[in-house]
């Protein structure tokens, strides 16, 4: 879901689309159904399709922890490897909470995580000054249901990537 | 920026009593125990040339039956028309429809613009008038009046200060969970009269009344930064609170209004800071590598009640005003955070974790005496009435709804939605108005 929406917002891919069915407009088979048939699994390498689609722009927290799990740490490692190779790219680590908590907390909660994130990637060579970290506490789910699925996608941090060279 | 008109209205010549004959009552209600039985009292509509009386005399009504503490009984039910309120008004025609008080009244428009209010309130088995006053004041503040006149009744039959006449600062929510809009709110205590105060477009969490009622200290996430603001109500002037290197949030006021706690978010760490408001000079009053927040002052500015994860998970902890003499006060099952100091000081109320619920509770400064006034999915951030005897929180449903805000006595008892324009959280009351 998460995914689906930042492919949709980025312009890149809205202009596809509409390329796309505006020549294919006689035949609706032509129009594209999935990231696969956009060609998006060979995203520019560099862009910021390549670092959400063949990275992994986010990572996943245990309830109250700030703790870098086993599969979040490979998904950092990735991170760090692309980050070496593309220096031009400044990053925000955005950390989050769920919503099973009081509203201060959180906020710190969200800053713990983003501080560990940023020092995990530090610790695997991304240059600290290339960092920044801001945390939203509870207040930006991405997934709305009431259940222990939804709350384990909103907690996390998400590495943003700034423009090159911003 | 919405500009709030004048908070502060002068009465003149205000509270001419003319009642000056000691009372000796035999009707008064002790809201010191659990659960009060409701006093019948009839309030009639307050005679009037137009429909101000009856509106003046509605918002009493509705502000004492919304206490808990009273039962307005049935208007349909009168025996007795009043033709003048000045009148001694006859007591057998009230007893016989178990009226134990009676409020009579009227609202007149001066020659010179402003609104004359009187009340008379009446113990009917006694055959006595209890109180009565007189206020003048601009025509737009007829509200206010009519919250006044509450509180004196509240205040002469409880023998406790009133809170009618307050407002509380809120944050409206508006749109789907997962892009939710937030504004900074105001209203008046029973939901009338709410406004914006921000546009939305940044988040605004946590605000916080200034013991002056004319600022309000609140965290915005404003340029991509979140920090800590403090508003002037009448001007609508906004300034940073402070210079500091990360994120601050979970602001609160000194009972003097000369200072802001507040967290600072250092690396994975919070701790406390209290900032001057003149000399700006800041103070770190904790150095943990936890998550100290939530701080509260007691209302005689001596010490600070905070919840932190030092030991685990979130308790309570409270300190000296300097940070000196940090203990644990909370020990029950699960966690406990947003500490708030009753206005009385006799207790501390917070939100409790257990068990898959959040709870709203209270407890005494030193940990003891625990009670748990409501529980369910999720019931968060207490704020007390100025007499300490009621506390607003919000609640949030599972699922993709919104947040809504709550009234409840300390007892426990007479919970109640509180009327917003949509989704409402963070609620905090003002002291009573002046």
């Amino acid at each position: 879901m998460g995914r689906m929406l930042t492919l949709a917002t980025n312009p890149a891919v809205i202009a596809l689309v509409t390329a796309l069915a505006v020549t294919g407009c006689a035949s609706k088979k032509t129009l594209p159904n999935n990231a696969g048939e956009l060609g998006l699994n060979s995203a520019t390498p560099g862009s910021q399709q390549d670092f959400t689609v063949n990275v992994g722009d986010r990572i996943f927290f245990d309830t109250d922890s700030s703790s870098i799990r086993p599969d979040a740490a490979a998904t950092l490692d990735k991170q760090a490897q692309w980050l070496a190779r593309y220096p031009q790219y400044r990053i925000t680590v955005e950390g989050h909470a769920d919503e099973r908590g009081t509203r201060e907390y959180n906020l710190a909660l969200g800053a713990r995580r983003a501080a560990a994130t940023k020092s995990y990637l530090a610790s695997k060579g991304v240059p600290a000054s290339q960092m920044q970290t801001i945390s939203y506490g509870k207040e930006r789910p991405v997934a709305v249901c009431d259940d222990i699925s939804c709350w384990s996608q909103n907690r996390r941090a998400v590495t943003v990537l700034g423009g090159a060279g911003s | 920026m919405p500009k709030l008109s004048k908070i502060v209205f002068l009465m003149a010549a205000m509270v001419v009593a003319f009642a000056a004959r000691p009372a000796f009552a035999v009707v008064e209600i002790d809201i010191n125990k659990a659960n009060v039985e409701p006093l019948p009292i009839a309030i009639t509509d307050f005679q009037s040339n137009d429909d101000i009386g009856a509106k003046v005399s509605g918002v009493v009504e509705a502000d004492l039956k919304r206490s808990g503490l009273f039962a307005p009984v049935n208007r349909a039910a009168f025996i007795e028309k009043i033709a003048n309120p000045d009148q001694t008004p006859r007591f057998p025609d009230w007893t016989a429809i178990n009226a134990q008080a009676l409020v009579t009244g009227r609202v007149v428009q001066e020659a010179d613009g402003r609104l004359r209010a009187e009340y008379r309130l009446w113990d009917t088995f006694a055959n006595q008038q209890l109180s009565g006053e007189q206020f003048f004041t601009r025509p737009e503040n007829w509200r206010r009046v009519a919250h006044i006149i509450a509180d004196a009744i509240y205040e002469r039959l409880t023998g406790e200060k009133g809170y009618f006449d307050s407002r509380v600062v809120f944050v409206s929510e508006t749109g789907p969970k997962n892009n939710r809009q937030k504004q900074l709110a105001i209203m008046d205590q029973d939901g009338a009269n709410a406004r914006m105060l921000t546009s939305g477009n940044d988040i605004v969490l946590t605000p916080r009344f200034s013991p002056n009622r004319q600022e309000i200290t609140y965290m915005s996430f404003e340029g991509g930064q979140p920090r800590v603001y403090l508003l002037q109500l009448e001007t609508g002037q906004r300034e940073l609170v402070g210079n500091f290197p990360g994120m601050t949030f979970s602001p609160r006021f000194s009972p003097d209004g000369q200072r802001i706690i507040m967290s600072l978010q250092e690396g994975g760490n919070a701790n406390i800071y209290a900032m001057d408001l003149r000399s700006r000079a800041t103070t770190r009053l904790t150095d943990t590598a936890a998550i100290d927040t939530s701080p509260s002052y007691s209302p005689d500015s001596q010490q600070i009640v905070f919840e932190s994860d030092r030991g685990g998970r979130q308790q309570l902890y409270k300190m000296n005003a300097d940070g000196s003499g940090q203990q644990r006060i909370s020990f029950g099952d699960g966690s406990y955070s947003t500490p708030v100091w009753s206005p009385r000081g006799d207790l501390i109320a917070f939100t409790k974790q257990s068990g898959g619920k959040f709870s709203i509770g209270v407890m005494r400064p030193d940990g003891s005496g625990e009670r748990i006034l409501t529980t369910g999915f999720h019931n968060e951030g207490p704020t007390w009435a100025p007499n300490g005897r009621v506390l607003m929180f919000f609640r949030q449903p599972a699922g993709a709804g919104g947040p809504q805000i709550y009234s409840i006595d300390l007892t426990g008892y007479n919970e109640q939605q509180v009327q917003t324009p949509g989704y409402a959280s963070d609620p905090a009351w003002s002291p009573l108005l002046e």
